[in-house]
């Protein structure tokens, strides 16, 4: 790599790019990682300059999880690699009902990666860190050689706490429960795939990517006897629900009539030949309740901004096959099953 | 959305089903093929089988060009891909399908091999512009619809002397797979198959015109209603169906006006016939050697003609043993007859074609129907 990273001794964030001095554990890596990742992410903990981050928490239950972003192109209408994170790590702790402490974030660069293209991402995850109230209390930097990579990877990992008496799992959907999302599906996935050079469309369609931490709190106060929370990223709604049928030991029977579909999303399925309920969302979730806490609960999740087009879609059944169908809006019925294959390439 | 809410509406289709159960005949049975896999898809995606009476019954014909292409095609394509240097452009669906030797171009694609999924033959010629030193290839399958694009781009390549691009052709024509499935003895003959009439094609007809079919109307005395690929289209086209079946009619109607016309699209034809030319036979899977059924590449295009330029393996593979892909796409029997359906053959490994597309039989009844079967208590 010829090109000067450094201009003067601050980095060159607007010619340069990350060569693998930049992960080679030098100054150079130091300097990125002070001028950088510590000066965006800015917290106390972070301040610490440990390997680790070191807190007190409270007693109780926690959850952890983690997640790896690979996708392509990195920067959507709506979003970008950085924000999607922090939503997509902060919105699976949510999904337990807990409330988020902390993220780490891990970065795999891969060498001849524009500075200015990695500043862009990681002030947008710090912003977004920021909005959710989540800090990044620790992370890593490595840099792979130029073809070893496709930009930028980032993995991020999240816990949270469980408020007591809430008990939110996949296994815990009964036939009679009533199924609901929190609004419009597909929207993510359409976005990015306007993006594609290749399939040239163009639309004004967003992600939906956002952070469900806080609609969680008003559902679970609202309804502590919640049953599942999922948010149906990859593969859509129709994954998630044959996930949690398969999970609860149970069937699903949903109406497509019910079903919040955006004209522009649906449009755009229809050029590209796909099926929305595949397509991915990343400021969604499924919900699964008690029927007679159903109103309730659609009630609180349309009063919150991210749940405004939220509805009842259907309901848990018995069923040994654990099936998901639907009753379709033309009058017949048919399955939604798994998805075979990958129906696109890499959308988070 | 506008134009396609009103070919999918609920309270359409229960008039149109009424109008069939009240007119359908309960002292006979009606058995149509809709030939084409579109139709096949739309009927199991929208559950229309459930709004027709138990005697008005759905044959699934064989228009589906990812099922029927041969294994031995498959591996021809399989070992372009394996050149080195070059680079193969196919529709997705092809992707995933079996050839010999539990291979596919996924896991080819995996071993290193480069390649890529192409929305249109267009993309494939801006793949081959985009890598001048490398040779390109596009892996050409479909009926009369897709033609026409593999014909043009073929003319862009002589017109820019694009000397590292070539087609792979495997284009095949409705009409001669037709009258294939009319001439079998199953049909003809043994009449073990009951065939009353067809549901023509959407796409197809639009290129090829509805003239084409007058010679089954006639020739077989058995009706054809050329429909589109919508639910309402597919309802509508049965219901003509059967009113002619009741008035001892056969005919070829157009409930596809909206598209279809009688000459079809004039120059699409002039594309294609500039283009191609009739091969004297070809390999279908189901149907075997079907003659003058399939389209080659004509002389002045010959540099572009992978088949040419390349020396690929040609020969006919057998199906897996226990696989009925054949009886299917003939349809001698539906896909749960199958020992593999649902067991050995599944959308994530298939064994055979029809089990591989979206538009394939198997695939439209596992992925949207087999509660049916499991209520059955037969899967």
């Amino acid at each position: 790599m010829t090109t000067p990273t450094r201009k003067g001794s601050a980095l060159d964030f607007t010619h340069g790019r990350v060569d693998l001095t930049h992960g080679g554990g030098g100054r150079a890596m130091a300097q990125l990682v002070e001028e950088l990742f510590v000066a965006a992410f800015d917290n106390d903990l972070l301040r610490q300059r440990n390997d680790q981050a070191c807190f007190a928490v409270d007693a109780g239950r926690m959850v952890m999880t983690t997640d790896g972003y690979v996708i392509s192109p990195m920067f959507f209408p709506g979003g970008d690699i950085g924000s999607l994170a922090v939503h997509g790590t902060v919105n699976d702790v949510a999904m337990a009902g807990a409330v988020p402490i902390a993220l780490s974030a891990s970065f795999i660069l891969e060498e001849g990666l524009p500075l200015a293209d990695l500043r862009r991402i990681v002030q947008s995850m710090a912003a977004a860190s920021i909005e959710v109230g989540v800090p990044i209390v620790t992370g890593d930097t490595k840099v792979v050689e130029k073809g070893k990579g496709d930009g930028l990877f980032i993995s991020t990992t999240g816990i949270g706490r469980v408020p007591p008496g809430v008990e939110i799992s996949g296994d815990r959907a009964r036939p009679g429960d009533r199924i609901l999302v929190s609004g419009t599906l597909g929207d993510h996935g359409v976005a990015v795939m306007s993006q594609r050079e290749s399939l040239g469309f163009e639309t004004t369609l967003k992600s939906d990517s956002a952070a469900l931490h806080r609609l969680v709190a008003d559902m679970v106060a609202a309804v502590p006897g919640l049953h599942c929370l999922r948010d149906p990223t990859r593969g859509g709604l129709a994954a998630t629900l044959n996930e949690l049928a398969g999970q609860s030991g149970v069937g699903m029977m949903i109406h497509e009539v019910a079903i919040p579909l955006r004209p522009e999303v649906l449009g755009a399925c229809e050029l590209l030949g796909l099926d929305p309920l595949y397509v991915a969302n990343e400021g969604k979730l499924i919900a699964i309740c008690p029927p007679e806490s159903a109103e309730a609960l659609l009630a609180v999740m349309r009063a919150h901004p991210l749940g405004t087009n939220a509805a009842i879609i259907g309901e848990v059944v018995a069923d040994d096959h654990h099936f998901v169908q639907m009753e379709t809006a033309f009058g017949g019925r048919r399955m939604v099953d798994w998805l075979a294959g990958e129906q696109l390439p890499r959308i988070c | 959305m506008k134009y396609i809410d009103e070919y999918r509406d609920g309270a359409t289709a229960r008039a149109i089903a009424a109008a069939i159960r009240a007119e359908a005949d309960p002292g006979r049975s009606y058995a149509l093929m809709e030939f084409c896999g579109g139709h096949t898809h739309a009927i199991s995606r929208y559950g229309i089988e459930d709004l027709l009476p138990a005697h008005v019954r759905m044959i699934h014909g064989p228009g589906c060009p990812v099922c029927v292409l041969p294994i031995g095609r498959i591996d021809g394509a399989i070992a372009l891909a394996r050149q080195p240097g070059l680079i193969l452009c196919t529709y997705g669906d092809l992707l995933r399908v079996p050839g010999s030797g539990r291979t596919s171009l996924l896991k080819v694609k995996a071993e290193g091999a480069d390649v890529r999924m192409v929305y249109s033959a267009a993309d494939s010629l801006k793949i081959a512009r985009d890598n001048p030193d490398r040779p390109v290839v596009f892996f050409a399958i479909g009926f009369e619809t897709t033609t026409p694009p593999t014909a043009l781009v073929l003319q862009q390549a002589k017109a820019l002397k694009l000397s590292n691009f070539s087609v792979f052709c495997n284009h095949v024509l409705t009409p001669a797979a037709i009258a294939s499935i009319l001439e079998s003895p199953e049909v003809r003959a043994l009449g073990t198959v009951p065939l009353d009439g067809f549901i023509g094609p959407a796409h197809v007809s639009t290129v090829i015109g509805s003239r084409p079919y007058d010679y089954f109307a006639e020739e077989y005395q058995k009706p054809v209603v050329i429909a589109g690929f919508e639910p309402l289209d597919v309802l509508q086209a049965i219901l003509m169906l059967v009113r002619q079946l009741n008035e001892g009619r056969y005919e070829v109607e157009n409930e596809f006006s909206r598209a279809v016309t009688r000459e079809g699209n004039r120059k699409a034809q002039a594309v294609v016939a500039e283009v191609f030319e009739l091969r004297r036979r070809f390999e279908w899977r189901g149907l075997g050697q079907v003659p003058y059924s399939a389209l080659r590449i004509k002389a002045p295009y010959a540099e572009w003609d992978a088949e040419k330029r390349f020396d690929l393996p040609d020969r006919s593979v057998p199906d897996v043993k226990a696989c009925d892909c054949g009886a299917i796409l003939r349809g001698l029997k539906k896909p749960a007859d199958c020992r593999l359906f649902g067991k050995a053959c599944t959308p994530e490994s298939p064994m055979g074609s029809c089990m591989v597309s979206a538009e394939g039989a198997c695939a439209a009844y596992w992925t949207y129907g087999r509660f049916r079967h499991a209520q059955q208590g037969t899967a």
